[in-house]
């Protein structure tokens, strides 16, 4: 459907606002700009997550209280860990900024530059992430049976080889759920954190699918292109549901 | 672990404090910045070690930003959210495991189909419906030319428009929010493993099926519940894009939202203390929640994998 712009008459156009979309050179990069938020995101939080809960495990004591601590980024709002990173990362008043300046020597300002914006909508989409990765690695790793790994150790195997052969292989069904999480997580409830920090910019280079539903449909009003986009949008995720529920079906099958 | 290895075991505890230091990190600056002047968070570095503002900060933020009624919608918010859910998916889910019915499957796999799907990408039409919840009975309203024969009744003409309107409301704010297609399963899933001996020998001792689900049911699945409780109440408080959209009256938005006003923009005077302690205050319930109830908050977490 197309409007005139005093909402009187709607004209229906088949499918044109989906070949307007995938010919529009600013949505293609809105797409491009999704993937490289969306992987680098979840490749931090991940990481990171496993990194710390390895170590966690590894601990004999006070793994309640490290998980206490460690626990808790989860219930900041994506909007408020946002702006807890605009003001770390602020190009005159954060800290983390100015370490950034002198120490590395890089002319930080994500106010101007895209690039550097980027890496602020990342870590503060990330820091939120990192907590609930480390909670199912943390669990999967507990759910390891201790035998698999004495045995190895027996056998002469070091710490990190135990690491790489053992514990990682056994914790992929945990790493691929995270994995799908921290991928829908990225691609839609990152809306808070992009609407406070940089609202798109600068020059779109933040501007990610999501937002640009929002910005196209309830900014610039044209509602037929954002509902297109929408429909875009919800074929992603149904396709990733459907995948991931058939991969649980054959983990069962397989346990089974 | 089974052999001694000093180094690698030092080097375990310092990354994890290294974790949790870099982790806690913007929690504890945030703190330190809600404690300070206007005059020293502008410092440029900031100082780390807290002052003594920080009433006179919190006092600015809670007036400013007018956060006691924000914090109060967003309670409100939060619970019906939190109880909407239990309460549809439960019956749902009730309604799927345990009665037979023409249309179960059909219903199972819509159900399953708005599985992931979140409010980011249906906002259009969910706000065209909040916006008028009669709107889709317009055009029938329409085709049967009801006006024609409203008018004629009454003698003179007068326009009919179906309108009932969800914005700026409780209703609006918690309402769309509340089908939650994980719970459901959930739910499902748990009462599957339920005995079926169970049901039969309520059934033998004459419960109906109302009853069978309050009285047997329902206490099994307490800490079920518990777990959805937790969870649900922060993903009903963090909540940002619904109620910016629906809400347009400053005395009805939530307090997330509120907090936005409260970041200086380049041209202000960079309040930035006032504006984090104004985050310090809307984060602590959420995350107070989660500390208190962490066991059920990671039980709810892991097992939907499961």
């Amino acid at each position: 459907m197309r409007s005139d712009p005093f909402g009187q008459r709607n004209t229906f156009i088949w499918l044109d606002n989906f070949i307007n979309l995938f010919t529009d050179p600013l949505y293609l990069k809105s797409i491009v700009i999704t993937l490289v938020f969306s992987m680098s995101t979840a490749f931090v939080a991940i990481s990171f997550g496993l990194f710390i809960a390895t170590m966690a495990n590894r601990t004999l004591k006070a793994k309640p209280l490290i998980r206490t601590m460690l626990i808790w980024p989860y219930a900041v709002a994506p909007a408020i860990s946002g702006m807890l990173w605009l003001f770390l990362l602020h190009p005159s008043y954060g800290v983390v900024a100015i370490a950034i300046k002198n120490w590395l020597g890089v002319d930080w300002n994500p106010v101007l530059k895209g690039r550097d914006a980027m890496v602020m909508v990342i870590l503060a989409s990330a820091w939120r992430e990192v907590s609930y990765n480390f909670i199912f690695f943390l669990a999967g790793m507990q759910a390891i049976p201790k035998s698999l790994i004495e045995a190895a150790a027996m056998d002469g195997a070091s710490p990190f080889k135990r690491f790489w052969k053992i514990t990682f292989p056994l914790l992929s069904p945990t790493l691929f759920f995270v994995t799908v999480m921290n991928i829908i997580y990225t691609f839609f409830d990152t809306f808070g954190v992009i609407h406070t920090v940089t609202q798109g910019g600068p020059g779109g280079a933040t501007n990610i699918l999501v937002y640009k539903v929002y910005q196209d449909g309830f900014i610039g009003l044209n509602l037929g292109s954002s509902a297109a986009q929408s429909i875009v949008l919800m074929t992603l995720i149904i396709t990733i549901t459907v995948v991931q529920f058939k991969y649980v079906e054959r983990k069962v099958q397989y346990a089974g | 672990m089974v052999e001694k290895t000093p180094i690698l075991d030092a080097l375990t505890y310092i990354f994890l404090m290294l974790g949790i230091v870099v982790v806690g990190f913007p929690i504890i600056y945030t703190f330190v910045a809600a404690t300070l002047s206007i005059e020293e968070v502008s410092k440029v570095p900031m100082p780390l070690i807290p002052g003594d503002q920080f009433w006179v900060n919190i006092q600015e933020a809670w007036t400013r930003g007018d956060l006691g009624t924000q914090l109060f919608n967003s309670f409100i918010m939060a619970t019906g959210i939190t109880f909407g859910k239990i309460v549809v998916s439960m019956i749902g889910a009730f309604s799927i495991v345990y009665f037979d019915y023409r249309f179960r499957t059909v219903a199972f796999v819509a159900v399953f189909c708005t599985l992931m799907l979140p409010v980011e990408v249906r906002i259009l039409p969910t706000y065209e419906m909040a916006a008028n919840l009669f709107g889709p009975l317009q055009p029938v309203w329409d085709i049967l030319h009801l006006n024609g024969m409203v008018s004629w009744i009454a003698g003179h003409d007068i326009e009919v428009a179906l309108e009932w309107s969800l914005l700026d409301s409780y209703t609006g704010l918690i309402l769309p929010l509340v089908a939650s297609a994980t719970c459901t399963f959930l739910f499902r899933q748990f009462f599957l493993t339920v005995p079926e001996e169970l049901c039969e020998a309520a059934k033998m001792d004459g419960a109906s099926a109302m009853m069978f689900l309050r009285k047997i049911l329902l206490p099994l699945s307490k800490t079920n519940i518990a777990a959805l409780v937790v969870i649900e109440f922060v993903y009903g408080w963090n909540q940002y894009l619904w109620p910016l959209l629906i809400t347009t009256n400053p005395k009805m938005t939530t307090a997330v939202i509120g907090l936005q006003h409260l970041i200086p923009s380049p041209e202000d005077v960079p309040e930035w203390n006032i504006a984090l302690a104004g985050a310090l205050i809307v984060m602590l319930p959420p995350i107070l929640v989660v500390l208190f109830m962490q066991r059920w908050f990671v039980k709810g977490l892991v097992d939907p994998e499961k």
